[in-house]
């Protein structure tokens, strides 16, 4: 790439849930100071990437080395220093929902004692109007937000700190397209204002294109294709091709097509 | 399939739930020991279970000591030894009662609302994310609703044998012929410290099993609304199972003193 060591550099990392292996032997390198986007089929393991990374997930072989450090099999300490450079918005958002809103984004910066709760809370409503949302927010609780809502207090909860690595799980999931376009911007903003480093997930090919810097594909619990999003559409790889075109057939068998066919007979018969 | 085999899976099934809830156990008291503290979340758990299991425990108690005049009456006349009655009520309620009722109603309540509220978090994430947040679940979560149990079930307790000597006291005054003075101190005469320092030891440890259960049920869930269910169910039962054991293993132990 250019020469600088990858913040985050994955090797041949593996993952099982029982029996089933769900990453096999994953290389994945993700640029300092840039944005990667993760695509992949649903069910794939890329929540399940991210929780290795952070170690909230035991990986079951391989290395991941944050600026040179091992996570696998690091030890609480070790991880609990590493997992201070992270801000991660959750795929279903996460927010705590015995917190109003103000204290789930300033929780960072109370756990750190980075501030008294004063100055968190000041720093709270300044974080929230960052992701578009007015200090009238700030002493509701998470049930009383729409999903969207929820999505912008889980990103600025991700980037109270100033993070120096950001992960966004499926960050548009769920939203109408004008919020969703909205979000993108924000991520898109917030590497570059915080000069962070982010890696995402999503689905949502009109994201990728908005946020990432480079891409990579996740099958088969490998990175089968990796590259700057420009080149995404001339990947001469079918399993891209397919996947950022939506299409049902080609080499990712989802569900049979014949399958589909025979459904309806199997379940009356 | 073998009835044998049945026996032995179970068995060894028992053993090792056993040996994870110790060590589930004895990581959280290490952990939140070492620190940090979060006063915070110990005292709104002292709150949830000292303060709001009050009018729960307090009704307990009054039935139980009302009963319990009206039933030593019923026996203890055949006698001509009405006179034990305020002695019995007493003793019975600091000693025995007042303990185990008042962890079983807590069990319900609080240990209930702990695994439905951590099995909640698990499924939702927001357990990953204190992680995320470099914050320790165990020490954040699962210590101080230990420590506020612990804290807060002799209390209850405490008030629990208060109100249950009064419901004997009214019954006994009012329906059964005795004089209040007399009731009172027939009640003092007979009961010694260790009869309710006994009743608070039993307390402080039904605390503990109780917020165990709650937390390790709720921590360890998974599959959804479901499975939050299930370990809700599961956190009572056992806490339940737990403190009557519990009950007669201390009981053994202060008896042969
Ligand atoms: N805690 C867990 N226990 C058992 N299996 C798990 C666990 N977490 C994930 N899995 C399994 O690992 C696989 C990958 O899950 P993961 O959540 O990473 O998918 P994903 O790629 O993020 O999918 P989606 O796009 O739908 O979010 C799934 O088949 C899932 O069943
Ligand atoms: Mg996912």
């Amino acid at each position: 790439m250019n020469g600088t060591a990858p913040k985050i550099r994955i090797r041949g990392l593996e993952k099982r849930f029982g029996g089933k292996e769900v990453l096999r032997g994953l290389d994945l390198d993700v640029p300092a100071g840039r944005s990667l986007v993760v695509i992949g089929g649903s069910g794939t393991g890329k929540s399940v990437l991210l929780k290795c990374i952070l170690g909230i997930l035991p990986a079951d072989g391989g290395s991941i080395q944050v600026d040179g450090e091992e996570v696998v099999g690091a030890n609480d300490a070790t991880l609990n220093r590493i997992r201070l450079k992270f801000g991660m918005l959750f795929q279903g958002s996460a927010l705590f929902d015995s917190l109003p809103v103000w204290e789930n984004v300033a929780f960072g910066l109370l756990a750190r004692r980075l501030a008294n709760r004063r100055t968190a809370k000041e720093i709270a409503i300044r974080t929230l109007a960052r992701v578009g949302l007015g200090p009238d927010v700030a002493d509701l609780w998470p049930a009383e937000l729409s999903g969207g809502m929820q999505k912008r207090v889980g990103l600025a909860r991700a980037i109270a700190t100033e993070p120096e690595i950001l992960f966004f799980d499926e960050p548009t999931t769920g939203l109408d397209p004008i919020t969703a376009d909205v979000i993108n911007e924000l991520i898109r903003r917030s590497v570059r204002k915080l000069g962070a480093t982010a890696l995402s997930i999503t689905h949502d090919m009109a994201s990728v294109r908005k946020i990432a810097d480079r891409v990579a594909m996740l099958y088969d619990g490998r990175i089968i294709w990796e590259g700057p999003v420009g080149a995404i559409d001339r990947s001469g790889n079918p399993y891209v091709d397919q996947f950022i075109h939506g299409r049902a057939d080609g080499p990712i068998r989802v569900l049979q097509l014949a399958e589909l066919d025979e459904a309806p007979g199997t379940a009356a018969g | 399939m073998n009835p044998l085999a049945l026996v032995g899976r179970s068995a060894l099934a028992a053993c090792e739930t056993v040996g994870h809830l110790a060590l589930f156990a004895l990581d959280a008291v290490l952990r939140g020991l070492r620190g940090p503290w979060y006063p915070r979340q110990i005292f709104r758990q002292m709150v949830e279970i000292g303060y709001f299991s009050l009018p729960v425990v307090g009704l307990t108690a009054i039935f139980t000591g009302m009963v319990l005049a009206l039933q030593s009456y019923t026996g203890f006349s055949r006698f001509e030894a009405q006179n034990a009655i305020p002695t019995i009520v007493v003793l019975s309620m600091t000693r025995e009662l007042g303990p185990v009722l008042a962890g079983l109603m807590v069990a319900g309540r609080v240990g209930a609302a702990m695994a439905a509220e951590l099995g909640t978090m698990r499924v939702t994430e927001q357990i990953d994310a204190l992680t995320t947040l470099a914050t320790d679940p165990m020490r954040y979560l699962v210590f101080p609703r230990l420590l506020a149990a612990v804290l807060m079930l002799p209390l209850l307790v405490l008030v629990a044998d208060v109100i249950g000597v009064l419901g004997g006291f009214l019954v006994s005054t009012l329906k059964l012929g005795f004089g209040p003075i007399e009731y009172i101190n027939r009640t003092i005469d007979h009961l010694e410290s260790e009869d309710v320092a006994s009743g608070l030891v039993k307390a402080a440890v039904f605390g503990f099993i109780v917020a165990l259960m709650g937390c390790y049920q709720g921590y360890h869930s998974r599959g959804g609304a479901q499975g939050v269910g299930a370990a809700t169910t599961l956190a009572v039962v056992s806490a339940s199972i737990l403190i009557l054991t519990a009950d007669y293993m201390l009981t053994e132990i202060f008896f042969s003193r």
